[in-house]
Parts: C-alpha cells; structure tokens; sequence
C-alpha cells in the first residue's frame, strides 16, 4: 500500500479535508451527549423550558451542519479515490505495455487483466473507505474518551479500560480468524477448480463411468470447506456478542461509581447520562471499525498483487542504437550466430547452437515437429526474447544494437494466432501502416487473397468485432496477413500463418508472397513440407537442435529428419513433386 | 469440449430466463428453500427462539439502566437494576453467540448439501445441458451463487426477523411509556427510507453509466494486454495508451459522479436520525418538566431515566428501518440466486429406463438405421444415417468441419439420444441398454484432451482403476509417452494443473491414448486423436494404435491419410449426411466429393471449398 500512495499526490488537499471534515462531523457529533447532559442538568432539573427549546435548536443545527460537512468530506473522499485509481490504472496498463514476452508468458493474460481491473477496483474503494472511516472511528473512539476525560476523570479511567480490552478482544479475533478464512477461500478454489473439472471432462468421465469416484472426491473437498468456514464462524462470530457485553459492563459500572459521586456531589446525574450516551457511541463506531478493517485487508492483499506486477523490470533493454538498417547486399539480411533460447533460468533450452545465414531478398522456410523450436528460431529475429547466447543479426547489425521500434518496423511477422481488433477493418489493416491509402490497403488486400473477403463483409469500413469473432479462421489469417503487407516489411515472417487457408488459397498466396514488387526477405514457417519445399533455403529443426539446412531436394537426400516428416506427410510410395 | 456442435444450438437467453422463472416462481422458489431447510428445521426453531430472547434482552437493558439512572440521588438501592441489566447483557451475548453458531451450521450445511447435490446433477444431466450452457454459468451458480443464496437468505431472514421483531417490541415499549414521542419518532424514523429510495434512484443512471464505460475499459485492456504481442510486433503501444486514457479520463469522471451521489446516503440518513434524536430529547425533556400542562393527563410522569430510555430507543429502532432496504435487496437477490441455483438441481438427468440391461462382451457390431438427429429443432442435422459394421472393422469419418462428425460419436456413446430411427449394438438397442455399460464398451480418445487434476499416475489409472504401477509404465512405453513423462521433474508423479496445465496438447493426447490402452474395450472412437501430435511421433505411435485397434470396432476421425487409407468403411459427410462411403480405392474410383478432399491434400476438408465459416455461426 505504501508504495501505491504516491498516486495520491495530486489528491493531497482531498486526502486532507476528507478526513478533515470526517473529524468535523465527528465532532459535532461528539458534542451532542454534552447538550442533553446541560438540557437535563439545565433545563430538566431546574425546569427550565426555554433552555430545553435552545437546546433542541442547538441539536437540529449540530445535525445541519454535520450533514454538510460530511457531504463535503464525502465527495473528497470520492475525488480522491477515483483520482487515484485513474492514476494507478494509467501507470499500471502503460507498465504492462512495456513488458517483454517473456514477462508476458510468465504473469499470463488473465492475471495481467485482473490486475488491471478488479485489483484496481477492490483498491479504489479501499482508498474511499479509508479516506472515509479510518479517521473518523478512532476519532470518535478517542473523543468520546477524551470527552469523558473533560466530565470526569475517574469515570474515564473505566473508557480506558474498555477501550484497551475492545482493542484486544478485536485483535485476537481478527488475527486468528484471518488465516482461518485464507484457508477457507483456498479450499473454495478447490470446489471451484473440481466444479470446473468435472464440467468440462463430463464426456470423459462418463466413457469411463467415473461418476461416483468424482462425486466423491467432490464431497469430501466440500466437507472439508464447510468445516473450515464453521471454524472461522466460531472465532469472528464472537466479535459482535463480546463487545456487546464488554461495553455494556462498562455502562453499568460507570453508573455505579456515577452513582456514588453523585451522592458526594462531584458528578450530577446528567453529566452520568453523558458518560452512558459516549460509551453507547464506541460501541457502534468500533462495530463500523471492524467492518473497516475487513476491506481494508482486501485492499492490501489487491495492493501486493498489484505491486508485484510493478516489481517486474523489463529485462530487455530497449536498443539505444541505431535506427536505420543497411540496405545494401553485401550483408545478410538474417544471420544467426550459435544462438541458443531458455525462456527460463531453469527450464532446457528451447533452441540450442543455431548458425545459419540468408542473403536479402531470399526466402527460407524453416520445418518441423511441434515443440521443435520453430517459432523460438521466429521471435529472436524482431526481438521478441534475447538469445541467451549467440547473436542474431539483421541486416548485419546486432539486433540488440537496433532501436527496437525500428527492428520491428523493418522485421515483420505474422503470428500463428490471427488477431484482429475491434473496429473497421480499415483501422486493423492500417496498423500496419498508419499513412496508407485505400488503394494501397486493397492492394496488401489482393495480395494476401482478401479482397473478397472484404467486399463479402461490406468494404474497408465493415466492422470487426472484439476479437475478429465475425471473421472465421481463414479470414482472419488473411486478413492479419494483409496487415502485416501493407507495411511492405524488409523481412517477412509468417508463422504457420496459412494454416487455416484452404490448399489452392495458401498456394496463391505463396506465390503472391513470393512476387512482392519490393523484394524482401521471407520466412515461412510450416507444418508441412508442400509449403516450403520451394524456398530457397529450409531450415530443419529436431528438438531444439538444428538437423539440417539446405534445398529440398538436398535434404531430401541428406536429412534424415526431413525425410521422415516428408514421408509420414506423403506416405514411402507416393512420390510427389511439389 | 471440441464440438461441432456450436452452431447448431440456439444460446438461450439465461438471463431474461431466470427472470422470468423469477416472477412467475417465487413463491415456488421459496417452497423449494423450505424444503431444503427440512434437514436443519430443528436448529432453524431454535435460532428464531434466541433472536426473540436477544431482541428481548437487548431492549431491556436501556430500561433498567434508566431505571438506575433514576435512582441516582435516590435512596433507593442502585446495585438490583444494574445487576439485572447486568445479567441481561450476558444473555444477550450469550444467545448472540449460540445464535451465530446456529445459523453458521445451517447456512454451511445447506451449502453444502446444495454443491453435493448439484455435482451428482451434472454428472447425470444430459450432455446437451453441459454442452449448451456456459460453462463459467454453470461454475458460478455452483459455486457464487449458492453461497449468496444461502448466507443471503439465513442472515437477510435472520436480519429481517430480528430488525421486525425489534420494531414491535421497540414500540410496544414506547407505546408503555409515552404515547406522543412515540408518535414522534414513528413518524419522522421511516423518512429515511425515503431518502435512501431517492438517492439511489437518482444514482442509478449513474451507476448505469460508470458500468458502461467500465466494461469499454475491460474490453479494451482485454483486448490489449490479451493480444499484446501483436502490439508489441507493430510497436503501437503508444496510440493504445492513448486510447486507455481517453476512456480512462471519462471513466474516472463517472466513477467520481457515482461513488460520491451514492455516498450522500449515509449522511443523509444520519441527519434524519439526529433530528429525530433531537425531537424525542425535546418532547422528553418537556413531559419531564411537565409540560404542556394539558397533556399531563394523558402522559404519565416523565423522568431523566425514561428520556434515557428513549434516546436510546431513537437510536436502536431506527438502526432496522435504515437496513432494512438493504436486507429487502438482498433477500430478492438471495432469491434470484436460490432461482439460478434451483434452476440446475430442477433439470431433468438423464432417464434410464428400468428394464435396461447391461451389454456385456460385445462383438462389436453397429448397426445405424434410419437415423434422423438435430441439436435444436429448428435446424435438422441428420437425417436417414444408415451405417453398417461388422465387428472388427475400421471406419474413417471424413469430412469438411461442421460436417456432423463428432455429431456421430455423440450418438454412438449416447451423449445424445436419437430423435428417430436406432442405433445398436450387437443387436440391441443402445436405449435398452444402461449407458454405463455401453459407454464401458468404447474406448474412447477425443481431440480435446481431458486430463483431471492430479498426478499423472493418477489421470492414466483412470483407464483402469486397478491397475499396478508397471502396468501403466509399460502402457506409456508403448505409447511413446514414457520418455517426456521421465523427463518431468516429479516423473508420474508429476502433478498436472486443471484441464492439463503444464503439458503441451500433444503431450496430452499422449497421455489420453495411454489411459486407453491400459483396458482397451471391445469398441474404440478415436476423435482427432492425434492431431496435435507431430507426424514423427505418430509414426513412431502407430505400432500402439495398431494393437489398440486390432480385433475391435473403432470409429476414426482424421484428416491424416495414413490413418483414413487403411479404413474398412470410409464414411465422407457433408451437411449432415453421408454422401459417399466405401473404401479409399472405390472412393477415389468414384471421384466425388472425397477426391476433392483428398486431392486437396487435406482430408479435414478444412475450408476445402473456400467454405469461410463463419465461426459464430457454423
């Protein structure tokens, strides 16, 4: 929490008179028991009606003014509270825009969204209710003793004693029912998790009549949550009966001795009914208190998963070098140099020792099994993860020595899962390139086999819903390829892009790809060796490791690994010429 | 689940359902509650009897520690009123305390005995109920809603019952002691409802708007962060921060506007309260002077001790009336849960008919006739599906996606019924058989694996539940899923996150196909088995499908043409029906529908005719 209150900087006046008219109020209100005790000492007592008339009116101005000084307090609170989940919301969405993939890949998508929107949410109401509560009860707490400290100091000595056996009482309860209940929610995870289990395996687990075996497992998670709640209730269910009767015997003890120095004339009686009516007013403020407490330690535990995401530093740095790529064809536009990937310090390499070279306008196509490294080989080129050794060059510059914007303007890739945002499909087509006219986004269109698509949906301005869930598969792959031409990229990636594309589609695509006016350098990644057996170079790849780099027919002689993926394609007898 | 079935199932609207079930069933909602108080009516007696002391108790000790007040000065004994609002006190605590435990275990119990009895509902509710209700719905009226239910339901009645009953007696004591304020405070108390209705009210266009723009907010940072990837590829992070803070300075605004218009509830009731303090503490004091002297006859004697009192009283019968506008909600929300909830339990399982024999060594043989079938009514699926089989054959499902083919495997297992004609096994109508030992006699490996939470040793047992620990490895050595399982940290006692996490797909089917081969039954459906698995690995598997499948029935969707080539019965579907059958050679002699498919290298069909599915609609 600490670390987030900076967010409340701007708010500081706000942060200041919330509270400050809380106390206010608070205040006014702590007058009130003094006004009855002098209508009784003054009015009752000396049968008095026009000072029981004045002290009404001073009651109904008390409970005027307190209402417009809480409102006022009210709306700084409020102020304050959404000026600071603004604030933090910003900051946090910009920090996760700056993470890398494999920060990315680490916290995963759903935690980083509810990071960034219930987390924030359950913080901006802590802040409110903190603004709102957290001065005003022990305020009153405080007052009321300091109060009965200005009546009587013997009588406040009981105030004090009450007070620091309510403080205990709630701390016991409070500390062992905490973790009682963290174990109770983990348990309800659990019920959770299995509902979900048991919902999405329902055919599996009736082709293996499972049934009973899950209905009892179920069972006796959820006893074990039902005695775990009933444990905390018999702690927290304490809380309310024990300071009932705690503050309650305070009451009647302040009315004995009251009641004695009454008799020896240091006390009058309405100044006893003063003491009963502040004692009265701690019971419910403490009530409110621990209410307080209980969304006050949501908001910490919302405050440290929040920080944590904070915590995390980009590891990448962001390439102070040079902004512009040679374009001549004395270097090779991609030249990997011994490169080995781990996407964590413990787990084995996902690539290991790849050395290869392609010269500028050429095309490579890089092949096999899942898990073999395919995409791994892909992502080190724009930079999406540093190699943890070797070097990977573009355009013979270190990657790590290139501005990153530039890198990734220069280096495009089409990723195997096709996304497109929601909108026109004339904004998706122009993140690829901002300044674009419609010609030449129909033209990335025709290219990328989408044109019909587009006119099928009602031309560049029909809208693409959250996700592209109007668009089927194929559609989308299209169209994500579009993008990524209409930014006419020095070097191409497509990464099992055409999966989804139908055989005479994906070949009209390749052989689109492969007569780009502006020559750049392409990169397929494939499944099959029919999408790639016409690149000029193929890159095989076997468990991480580099099996073998050459021609297809070459490989078809030499690679053992690509054989055999051409073979199970194809079957041994079917010679087929691609 | 991997369905074909997505589009063919009309998404009811579960919302404006359960509304309507709402209205027209509330007071069958709240039957079906009572009846499941039955099990715990004892203790629900018992805790309306400690409310009714509490509340009594509660009441009393204001009159006898007015009482003492009075006696202040007096020379009668302080020490009896105090005991006795001394023991008072304890009796409240007391039966405050008894009465949260009682209404804990009946609250837990009742959500438990709901979640034990919605989990033996879903696994015996049809697969149409699962396949065609979200599944996060589903989770959510289990789990969220039946706790809603019942803690809202207990403690908003609780709540209820105590703050009417505080009311009455509230009064009836007032009532006792001083007619006029009394009427004072009866009438300026329920302003505050009032206030309470017309701010919220008037916040809740507010509201309305905060929760649009909130949802812009979450489907935007949905959008971002869930694809930011892409966003990092085009480097456009910097116009996505821009468009997050022009709907973040807007949300900010409305959120401001509703928190603080909804928080001027509080001290406007407050102020109702103090006024009405201020008036009881105006006409108290006067009655205690004893004026105006014209009502003296009506009004008993006031003193000090009862104006006590009835301060007190201000405070503690307002303390109800100001919840209890939030207990009505919640009650209404404890009852639209309880209507979700009782939703599920009220959905009818699946029916076995009481003669249903159990099918026992089958051979294998299937016969599918005339065979009509649609998800929804609307829209029929298939019609006239004839298919024969003898035991021991193979039989390839072929076909574009959305063609009907899981469709088939549904009917074969009886996840669904068939609408007309019959399917049988052996000879026997799979409806008179039980679908316990029909489903037995399948070995069944889908495309979407699923794996539960466990270890490994524990999800391959599965197959078969007594199986030794050799047993398993040596059927994961035949499976080739050996090797990655050594490598895993713990080996098989690797515990694997929900639905599998941790472990690539085709990992996951490697351990799907093992779990079959630990008790292979005489039947086998083989779902895309193996379309994660890379094709290396599928050759190097194939020696184990071959044993799996030698001898028995099994039913095979591919797109591979290893696997379809070598098929008894090719069955090509399109639409709903089959439209070719036969074997690969006669197929391609007859050059339709399934040449195309093959010629196109892609026996899935995937798109084979450019058909752009729409992925909403098909």
């Amino acid at each position: 929490m600490k670390r987030l209150i900076h967010y409340l900087d701007n708010y500081k006046k706000e942060c200041v008179l919330a509270p400050l008219f809380k106390m206010l109020e608070a205040i006014f209100e702590l007058t009130v028991p003094l006004v009855i005790a002098y209508m009784i000492d003054n009015g009752i007592r000396q049968g008095k009606s026009e000072v029981i008339v004045r002290s009404f009116g001073i009651l109904v101005v008390l409970a005027a003014v307190g209402l417009c000084v809480s409102c006022t307090a009210q709306f700084f609170a409020a102020k304050a509270a959404t000026g600071f989940s603004k604030e933090l919301r910003h900051d946090l969405f910009k920090h996760i825009l700056s993470f890398d993939f494999s920060q990315i890949d680490q916290y995963g998508t759903s935690a980083l969204i509810t990071r960034q929107t219930a987390d924030v949410n359950i913080l901006q109401n802590g802040v409110n209710m903190f603004l709102r509560l957290f001065l005003r009860s022990p305020f009153i707490v405080a007052g009321a003793m300091i109060m009965a400290f200005t009546i009587d100091v013997k009588s406040a000595m009981i105030f004090v004693l009450v007070i620091v056996a309510l403080s205990i009482a709630v701390t016991l309860i409070m500390r062992s029912n905490i973790p009682l209940l963290k174990s109770a929610q983990k348990k309800l995870d659990e019920v959770l998790c299995l509902v979900r289990e048991n919902l999405s395996g329902a055919r599996v687990i009736r082709a293996f009549t499972l049934e009973d075996e899950q209905t009892g497992e179920f069972e006796d998670t959820n006893e074990g949550l039902t005695a775990l709640q009933l444990r905390a209730g018999k702690v927290s269910g304490l809380l309310n009966p024990l300071t009932y009767v705690i503050v309650n015997l305070a009451i009647v003890l302040l009315i004995y001795t009251g009641n004695i120095q009454v008799e020896s004339g240091t006390l009058t009686t309405g100044q006893v009914v003063a003491l009963y009516n502040y004692m009265s007013q701690i019971l419910l403020e403490l009530i409110k208190f621990a209410n307080l407490i209980v969304t006050l330690n949501r908001s910490f535990a919302s405050a440290i998963r929040v920080n944590e995401i904070f915590d995390v530093r980009p590891t990448m740095s962001q390439g102070e070098g040079t902004s512009s790529i040679p374009d001549d064809n004395g270097n090779s536009a991609v030249e990997f140099k011994d490169v080995s990937l781990k996407y964590h310090e413990s787990s084995d390499e996902a690539i290991s020792n790849i050395s290869f070279a392609i010269p500028k306008g050429s095309t490579l196509g890089i092949i096999g099994g899942t898990g073999s490294g395919k995409t791994s080989v892909a992502s080190l080129i724009p930079r999406f993860y540093d190699a943890t050794s070797g070097t990977v060059l573009v355009g013979g510059i270190d990657v790590r020595d290139i501005e990153v914007t530039a890198l990734r303007d220069h280096v495009s890739v089409v990723m195997q899962k096709s996304v497109l945002f929601e909108g026109t499909i004339r904004d998706n087509l122009k993140w690829g390139n901002e300044n674009a006219t419609d010609e030449e986004l129909l033209e990335a269109a025709d290219l990328a086999v989408c044109r019909k698509v587009i006119e099928e949906k009602g031309g560049l301005d029909a809208k693409v819903e959250a996700g592209g869930k109007n668009f089927s598969g194929g559609q989308r792959q299209r169209l994500s390829i579009a993008r990524v031409l209409a930014k006419k990229p020095k070097v191409l990636i497509l990464d099992d892009s055409a999966s989804a594309l139908d055989y005479m589609t994906d070949k009209k695509l390749r052989a689109n790809i492969a007569s780009l006016s502006y020559d750049p350098t392409v990169i397929i990644i494939a499944q099959r060796t029919i999408s790639v057996s016409d690149c000029d170079n193929i890159l095989v790849l076997d468990d991480g490791e580099m099996a073998g780099f050459g021609k297809h027919r070459e490989l078809l002689a030499t690679c053992d690994v690509y054989k055999e993926i051409y073979s199970s394609q194809y079957g041994d007898e079917e010679e087929v010429t691609a | 689940m991997a369905m074909d079935t997505s589009g063919f199932v009309p998404k009811g609207n579960l919302n404006a359902d359960s509304e309507a079930l709402l209205r027209g069933g509330r007071t069958q909602t709240v039957k079906r509650v009572l009846s499941f108080l039955k099990n715990h009516m004892g203790k629900v007696i018992i805790s309306l009897l400690l409310a009714v002391v509490s509340v009594a108790a509660t009441l009393l000790v204001p009159i006898f520690i007015g009482r003492a007040i009075d006696t202040i000065g007096q020379p009668q004994s302080i020490v009896r009123p105090l005991l006795i609002a001394v023991v008072c006190a304890l009796i409240v605590g007391i039966s405050q305390y008894a009465m949260n435990l009682i209404n804990n275990s009946i609250t837990y119990g009742t959500v438990k005995d709901i979640r034990n009895e919605a989990i033996k509902k879903i696994e015996h509710l049809p697969l149409s109920y699962i396949d065609t209700n979200p599944q996060g719905d589903i989770v959510s009226r289990i789990v969220a809603d039946a706790d809603q239910f019942a803690e809202g339901l207990l403690l908003g009645f609780t709540q209820a019952f105590t703050g009417i009953l505080t009311i009455i007696v509230t009064l009836a004591l007032m009532l006792s002691m001083n007619v006029i304020i009394t009427v004072v405070v009866v009438f300026v108390t329920p302003l505050s409802i009032f206030i309470a209705r017309f701010i919220s009210k008037r916040t809740y266009s507010m509201f309305k708007k905060q929760s649009v723009e909130r949802g812009s907010m979450t489907a935007l940072i949905d959008e971002m962060t869930g694809n930011e990837k892409v966003v990092k590829a085009f480097s456009k992070e910097r116009e996505v921060l821009e468009r997050f803070d022009d709907i973040n300075s807007s949300l900010s605004t409305s959120s401001l506007n509703a928190v603080f218009f909804s928080s001027l509830t509080n001290p406007s009731t407050r102020f109702v309260n103090a006024i009405c303090y201020a008036l009881v503490a105006l006409c108290g004091a006067m009655f205690c002077i004893g004026y105006p002297s014209s009502l003296a006859d009506i009004v008993s004697v006031q003193t000090i001790g009862t104006l006590t009192v009835f301060l007190s009283y201000a405070n503690q019968y307002t303390k109800p009336f100001n919840e209890i506008s939030s207990v009505i909600s919640e009650l209404q929300n404890a009852l639209a849960c309880a209507a979700r909830v009782f939703e599920i339990l009220d959905e009818e399982c699946e029916a076995e008919s009481e003669d249903a024999k159990e099918l026992s060594d089958c051979s294998g043989k299937v016969e599918v006739s005339d065979v009509d079938f649609s998800y929804s009514s609307d829209r029929e699926l298939i019609k006239d599906l004839n298919i024969s089989v003898k035991s021991g054959q193979r039989v390839a499902i072929v076909g574009p996606t959305g063609c009907g083919k899981t469709t088939i495997i549904n009917l074969l297992m009886r996840f669904y019924d068939v609408d007309k004609g019959c399917i049988s096994v052996d000879g026997n109508d799979i409806r008179s058989c039980t679908r316990t030992s029909l489903r037995r006699s399948y070995g069944m490996v889908l495309q979407d694996t699923w794996l539960r939470h466990g270890t490994i040793m524990e999800n391959l047992r599965m197959g078969k539940s007594d199986a030794t620990d050799d047993e398993i490895i040596n059927a994961a050595k035949e499976t080739h899923a050996h090797g990655f399982i050594r490598r895993l940290e713990r080996g098989y006692d690797t515990v694997i996150g929900e639905d599998g996490e941790g472990l690539s797909q085709g990992q996951k089917q490697l351990l799907c196909i093992t779990r079959v081969m630990l008790n292979i039954p005489p039947m086998l459906i083989l779902d895309e088995a193996t379309s994660s698995i890379d094709t290396r690995t599928e050759m190097k598997i194939q020696s184990a499908f071959e044993k799996l499948m030698k001898g028995r029935t099994s039913f095979i969707v591919a797109h591979r043409l290893g696997t379809i080539r070598n098929a008894d019965i090719i069955l090509v579907m399109k639409d709903g029906r089959i439209i070719e059958q036969g074997d690969h050679d006669t197929l391609i002699k007859a050059g339709g529908f399934y040449k195309k498919l093959y010629d196109s290298g892609k026996v899935d069909g995937k798109e084979a005719e450019d058909g752009d599915t729409n992925e909403r609609a098909g």
